[in-house]
């Protein structure tokens, strides 16, 4: 009997050891570069389906969310509820975030990589992708990226300065950013006062003497890039008209049947606003134009005027002509659409499309079309900066999913032998420090009547972090 | 306004109750504190169990891998949080409000006849959902009654494979 004791206990403790050293070397160690919906999506999703694994966020910012708190328009609280989610994952034991640390100035791509075993780069696109023709460079002409920026209260975009003392101003590019930048221009300013937008913003616009946002793109109403509930909302905005050129919808009416339903239901929009065709004397306007690519920006040092080279639209491509339209404008936004930067010389960066190489979110090895395993991709930058935030999380579970499947098959060894990154090498801001900003924020919003008034430098934010 | 609302509600169907209540809270026209607080706590009320057979209405979900989850909800239950209670992976980023498509679903045979009309901000977001179907709908949006007894809901299957270049796969 004792020997049957003896034995189960040996069995056991095998058992107990196979379990132990089984679960010990599946601890794997990943890095996500980027706290935006990418990062968070992707943080949520290895967390939830790869058991032991611990999941840092390195972030650039003190503070988390990236486009959901710089880009989502302040109008748009809403889309913001997302962050109740990235706050719950956040949360998970194995989490950390890592605030205040710049891949690529701080650490090293490779530095980053000896320390995980999975890093995933996630931190989007950032910059604006440039015109290129005469005048751009001109004072107030400015990219939406900006212009988000400076009312969303992104650092060091506080001193924009956008001058909006003249009556017209000219987006070029059709996207929802350069409808946000049309709606913040034109919604009345007590409607912005109940918002989380920028104190510096909100003085700015409310001295605006913007009269006319146009709204400018290259091909037709067809083609129209901004989406039914963006367009939707500027019809609805008070004391402002829509007005848009009966000339962009020859021949537009006779499509609408057999037009996909999406773009059925926004073309059938845009021609019931067209013959009601409003115009209510007082009232600011909003005015669309199809048809029409920015030649050059015309003016002395400040934007007076943009020339605008007429097209035609063949087989969904935009044919220059010869005849140009001038509009009188004193402030220029472009939005043709974000671009991501290369942030350190070791990925695989294809600099014509600003994206990192890559199928199905992994990274491909520099001069060769093999994957480099345990390095990722997902988001924008590796996607290109086009969709909603569901293509985005889409896109980050898929990715989280071709990770794991990697650790799976044993491409990704789980030797738990690395180390994470070591946070008191760097002057970190940890989650914990970020609810302090949170929480400081919140409260003087309470002032003002904002649901949060946000602090506008890195050195405010350490500040807090640091009292 | 309160007053001609209340008119309303009376001629109203008990969905249309529900979504001129939430209307209503969501405009600020009533005070909250009057009303269930069912719709206002985020899926609180979903992780109540029934109190009698009465109120249980039997659901389905179909996850993205084909996965099927009977389950037993009750009346009043948004589908979003109920398939949060019961650990199927229906996403709500924007938690109910009408600002996102995460929480899109297809709603099998004909109970998409028997729920009550999208809305014009569900309908214009639906537009942007990918691969929208005949009977796309938000879950978030769809609220449990006995009529919805045997509800089938279908989660969009995963897409895994995505192209840089948006090319789109063919099939073998």
């Amino acid at each position: 009997m004792w020997k049957w004791t003896k034995i189960i206990g040996n069995v056991n403790q095998r058992i107990f050891k196979a379990n132990y050293s089984e679960s010990k070397a599946k601890t794997i160690k990943a890095c996500i570069v980027g706290s935006g919906p990418a990062g968070f999506y992707s943080a949520q999703y290895i967390l939830k389906h790869l058991p032991n694994s611990h999941v840092d966020i390195i972030e650039k910012l003190p503070v988390p969310f990236g486009l959901v708190r710089f880009g989502v328009a302040p109008d748009h609280p809403e889309v913001k509820n997302v962050i109740n989610t990235f706050t719950k994952t956040a949360e998970h034991p194995n989490f950390r975030f890592i605030g205040n640390v710049s891949v690529g100035t701080d650490i090293t791509l490779q530095e980053l990589r000896n320390c995980y075993d999975i890093v995933l780069l996630a931190y989007g696109a950032n910059i604006d992708a440039k015109l290129n023709i005469p005048g751009e460079d001109k004072r107030n002409v400015l990219s939406a990226r900006e212009f988000v920026g400076w009312y969303n209260g992104q650092p060091n975009l506080d001193k924009l300065n956008p001058d909006l003392s003249g009556e017209s101003a000219v987006l070029l590019g059709q996207g929802n950013v350069a409808v946000d930048v049309a709606r913040i221009l034109l919604s009345t300013i007590d409607d912005l006062r109940k918002t989380d937008i920028t104190e510096h913003a909100l003085e700015a616009l409310s001295k605006s003497r913007v009269k006319k946002v146009y709204l400018v793109g290259r091909r037709g109403p067809l083609q129209a890039a901004f989406t039914i509930k963006e367009l939707r909302e500027m019809l609805k905005l008070p004391n402002v008209d829509t007005n848009w050129r009966s000339s962009d919808f020859v021949n537009v009416k006779e499509q609408v049947e057999s037009l996909p339903r999406p773009r059925k239901r926004i073309t059938e929009l845009m021609i019931k606003s067209l013959e009601e065709n409003k115009s209510n004397e007082g009232n600011k306007n909003f005015l669309p134009i199809f048809y029409r690519s920015p030649l050059q920006i015309n003016g002395e040092s400040n934007v007076e005027s943009v020339d605008l080279t007429i097209t035609k639209v063949v087989d969904n491509k935009a044919i220059p002509t010869e005849d140009v339209e001038n509009i009188p404008a004193q402030l220029v936004c472009r939005s043709i659409g974000y671009k991501s930067v290369c942030i350190d010389d070791a990925i695989n960066f294809d600099d014509k499309r600003g994206m990192i190489k890559n199928t199905n979110g992994r990274v491909l090895q520099k001069d060769a079309n093999t994957p480099d395993i345990g390095l990722y991709v997902a988001g924008w930058l590796g996607t290109g900066p086009t969709g909603v935030i569901l293509t985005t999380m889409n896109n980050a579970f898929a990715v989280s999913q071709t990770i794991i499947d990697d650790v799976h098959s044993g491409a990704i060894k789980c030797d738990s032998t690395k180390p994470g990154l070591d946070p008191k090498k760097y002057n970190v801001v940890t989650w914990s420090d970020w609810e302090k900003i949170d929480k400081r924020e919140i409260e003087n919003g309470k002032k003002s009547n904002k649901p949060r008034e946000k602090r506008l430098s890195i050195e405010e934010m350490m500040k807090i972090v640091k009292s | 306004m309160n007053q001609v609302l209340n008119k309303i509600i009376k001629i109203n169907s008990i969905n249309n109750i529900e979504r001129l209540i939430r209307w209503k809270t969501k405009s600020g026209l009533c005070d909250r504190s009057i009303y269930t607080s069912r719709f206002l706590r985020h899926g609180d009320y979903e992780w109540k169990d029934p109190k009698s057979e009465d109120e249980v209405v039997n659901i389905t979900y179909i996850d993205k891998n084909g996965k099927t989850y009977d389950v037993r909800g009750k009346i009043g239950d948004n589908a979003l949080y109920l398939a949060h209670r019961y650990g199927i992976e229906m996403e709500g980023a924007c938690e109910a409000s009408l600002a996102c498509t995460t929480c899109h679903v297809y709603v099998l045979d004909d109970y998409l006849d028997k729920l009550p009309e999208a809305e014009e901000k569900e309908e214009d977001l639906l537009d942007m959902a990918p691969f929208l179907k005949e009977n796309s709908r938000l879950g978030c949006q769809i609220i449990l009654s006995k009529e919805l007894e045997g509800l089938k809901l279908q989660l969009p299957k995963a897409t895994r494979n995505f192209y840089v270049d948006g090319h789109t796969p063919k099939p073998h």
